[in-house]
């Protein structure tokens, strides 16, 4: 008789989804997957709304990364009204991203991925979690509360609202910064990089070394990458090139105005995302975890992968000493993690960059908009991976057609694969525990924010 | 004395939960007087029992349910049965379980114009048939969480404020109800105001307001309902920038949109907020289109599919 496993909710992760597995008369893995079981529909319910309205709508789509959509969301407006925001404008919704990667990748290191790393994947699930981080290391939990909530804190005062953000405009920005802000943002900012550099220590001394084994075999999959770059092939979150790597490491870029020639999305009975691939590769889509086609992924790990480098010192001295041990492209899922932590430092390095720059307190921060007929497809790398928003407009500013692929999407085949290949190699002779479930769900985690 | 709190997130998108994270170093204060026995942000507590061999959903008894989200397909349903049965006091967390929130926008229309939509965008390859193995089945429309099961504390707010949040969970470990902000965020709000004006027109949000410098307090700023851009003030529960300090759009001299849900339990902000508008004299033809009035509060049947032609 067969077996079901239904692994549900994952856990420590955002939004909702479930892993079924289903076990032969052998008890060895016959099928496995990842169901993600909601839809909203937001691709249609944009319809007929005046677009200047979309980045406090389109926020909504997720509470851990909605700057991202927030301003992925403004560019494409930017692009329907035919208007380039002012340069400080630009600026500051920069300034506003970094800072909410700098926040996100605190809080998945340290809340939802580091219970498996800190406590033990076979640990009784009461302690398996931040709470339990908090009564075996006070110490440790106590700073990193404060450090997230610096963070945190610092687009909650200067923006005003952090999660559903409305100072992003089309146009720019809705208020300039003053000298006293920049003064007081810049000074958290070096608690900040400190905390940053603190963590990849840590974690390269402390925690990865003794996951190696785990890092080498968990949800190891071969795939391509996507990831955004700048003028020079450096890693961008906010504005560039669209990079897509294939396994072998050969790469081509294209303009985000394009995607639609290079990216499509499959659809599988069993869940409600979409599984975007590589179309441009002319291989169709196929998970099979010998012979993947159109495979790639997105998120920290891909990004580092397409960069040639990253732009700031620090950030560029670790992914050095990355490449050195894992090569290029670095394929092991866990490894999202130890990405992660390099994207950190580059972040919190741009953000002092951003505020060092004179014309961060310009008060030119919001280009006048007009509403009219036009098409516009904005960008941004959201924690999750690349975030597309294409809209068209009518001559009233009205959205007519709204098109969103969503950076956790575009991991979602990589991560069917990896849950798979983990299940496939963990549960053997229908031998199932607590631990071994756990470990596959930590396929899943790796690929969180 | 600890309390038992499961939590639960339906047709929601996190933030409110990440809401509850932002009460910073309270939340180590919170934690020692909370106990958490379910919640899936956080914790590895599975519905199926830890081996995933369960057949019905089980949920942990709790003194104190949080929920946030609405309720969207059965799945939400069965979960949000599962926390009534087994919480004692049931707490919506958020406008989308308070009244819909933002997916509460899908109410305009039917399941099949939205699978329509989504599953055929430029970019998806056609399949004949929509998923639907081993995931829930939508329900008719987004529910508010007082539609499917009865709720006892409402904190609304898209996501509510962190000072909100300690205090209703302070009061519950204290077995008291929480007292909330009951006026409207024009009530909270310092700009300046003159009366009734001289305005005919509403304009949409498409330039900034007017105010002298970037460190101008906002009660040298006139009101942005007087310099003619819709605002939802008027229509709108108080609360979103917490003890004491200013709605939060406003301090980014931004108009409100509405994301506390309607001042009183049943009201309509769409209605309300065009009845203000033309009890001043404003023509509301003058909005492009005003189902986004209610945006944040489209459950209970305030946004409707249009009648088909037959
Ligand atoms: S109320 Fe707002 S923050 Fe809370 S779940 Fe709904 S959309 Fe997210
Ligand atoms: S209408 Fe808006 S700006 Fe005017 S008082 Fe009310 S909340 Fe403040
Ligand atoms: S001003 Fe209005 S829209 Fe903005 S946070 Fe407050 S209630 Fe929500």
């Amino acid at each position: 008789m067969t077996q079901v496993i239904n692994i549900q909710p994952i856990t420590r992760i955002e939004g909702h989804a479930s892993i079924g597995i289903e076990l032969d008369d052998d008890g060895n893995v016959s099928d496995a997957r990842v169901n993600v079981m909601s839809l909203r529909g937001f691709e249609k319910f944009v319809e007929g709304k005046p677009a200047e309205e979309l980045p406090r709508i389109v926020s909504r789509i997720c509470g851990i990364c909605p700057w991202m959509h927030h301003l992925a969301s403004n560019k494409a407006v930017d692009g329907c009204f035919g208007v380039t925001p002012t340069p400080t404008g630009s600026k500051l919704r920069e300034l506003m991203q970094t800072l909410a990667h700098v926040e996100d990748k605190l809080l998945h290191f340290y809340f939802l991925a580091a219970p498996d790393f800190v406590i033990g994947p076979d640990a009784d699930y009461a302690v398996r979690n931040v709470i339990g981080i908090a009564k075996a290391n006070p110490e440790l939990a106590r700073q990193v509360v404060r450090m997230r909530f610096a963070a945190k804190m610092i687009l909650d005062k200067f923006s005003s609202k952090t999660i559903h953000p409305v100072a992003g405009v089309p146009g720019g920005f809705s208020k300039p910064m003053t000298e006293a802000d920049r003064k007081e943002i810049l000074e958290k900012m070096g608690e900040l990089m400190d905390f940053a550099l603190f963590t990849i220590e840590f974690a390269k001394k402390e925690i990865f070394p003794k996951y190696l084994d785990a890092i080498q075999s968990v949800g190891v999959i071969r795939t391509g990458f996507i990831g955004t770059v700048d003028a020079d092939g450096a890693l961008n979150l906010y504005d560039g090139r669209i990079r897509l790597m294939k396994p072998d490491a050969t790469y081509f870029e294209f303009d985000v105005g394009n995607y639609a020639d290079h990216i499509g999305e499959h659809v599988e009975p069993y869940s409600y995302s979409k599984f975007p691939y590589a179309r441009c590769w002319n291989e169709g889509f196929s998970m099979d975890l010998e012979d993947p086609k159109g495979i790639y992924r997105a998120n920290t790990l891909a990004r580092i992968n397409v960069a040639d480098r990253m732009a700031t010192p620090r950030a560029q001295a670790e992914l050095e000493e990355f490449r050195e041990t894992f090569g290029r492209p670095a394929q092991a899922t866990l490894l999202y993690h130890y990405a992660r932590l390099i994207e950190e430092v580059y972040a919190c390095e741009r953000a002092i960059e951003i505020l060092n720059d004179p014309e961060i307190t310009n008060p030119d921060v919001r280009a006048e908009v007009e509403p009219k007929a036009g098409r516009g497809v904005g960008c941004v790398e959201a924690p999750r991976g690349t975030l597309i928003h294409d809209y068209s407009t009518d001559d009233n500013g009205l959205i007519t057609r709204a098109n969103l692929i969503v950076g956790t999407t575009h991991n979602i085949g990589p991560m069917n694969m990896s849950v798979s290949q983990a299940a496939r190699t963990l549960i053997q002779g229908g031998r199932v525990d607590e631990g071994i479930l756990n470990t596959i769900e930590m396929a899943v985690r790796a690929y969180d924010p | 004395m600890t309390v038992k709190v499961a939590s639960e997130w339906l047709n929601a998108c996190s933030g409110c939960e990440i809401s509850i994270l932002d009460m910073g170093e309270r939340l180590l204060q919170v934690l020692e007087l909370v106990e958490f026995v379910h919640i899936p942000a956080l914790m590895d507590h599975k519905y199926f029992g830890q081996l995933g061999d369960g057949r019905e959903i089980e949920i942990p008894e709790a003194e104190v349910g949080i929920i946030s989200g609405g309720v969207r397909n059965e799945e939400h349903l069965e979960v949000a049965h599962e926390m009534r049965k087994k919480c004692g006091v049931i707490i919506a967390l958020g406008t989308c379980a308070t009244h819909g929130g933002i997916p509460a926008l899908s109410n305009s229309y039917d399941n099949a114009e939205i699978l329509e939509r989504y599953y055929r965008t430029e970019t998806t390859d056609r399949e004949d048939a929509y998923p639907h193995q081993g995931i829930p089945p939508l329900l008719d429309a987004c529910y508010a969480l007082d539609e499917r099961i009865k709720v006892d504390i409402m904190l609304p707010g898209c996501p509510p404020h962190p000072d909100h949040i300690f205090a209703a969970l302070a009061a519950l470990v204290e077995g008291d109800t929480p007292v909330l902000p009951e006026k409207s965020v024009c009530d909270t709000c310092p700009t300046v105001r003159k009366g009734k004006g001289e305005l005919k027109d509403i304009r949409r949000f498409l330039q900034a307001p007017a105010y002298t410098a970037a460190d101008e307090p906002l009660d040298k700023m006139r009101c942005l309902l007087e310099q003619g851009m819709v605002c939802m003030g008027p229509v709108t529960r108080a609360g979103c920038g917490g003890d004491a300090v200013h709605p939060r759009c406003i301090s980014a001299r931004v108009p409100c949109r509405g994301c506390y849900g309607p001042v009183s339990r049943g009201g309509n902000q769409r209605l309300d907020m065009l009845n203000a508008l033309a009890s001043n004299g404003i023509d509301i033809r003058s909005l492009p289109e005003n189902v986004s009035l209610l945006r944040f509060s489209g459950a209970h049947r305030q946004l409707r599919p249009k009648r088909k032609e037959t």
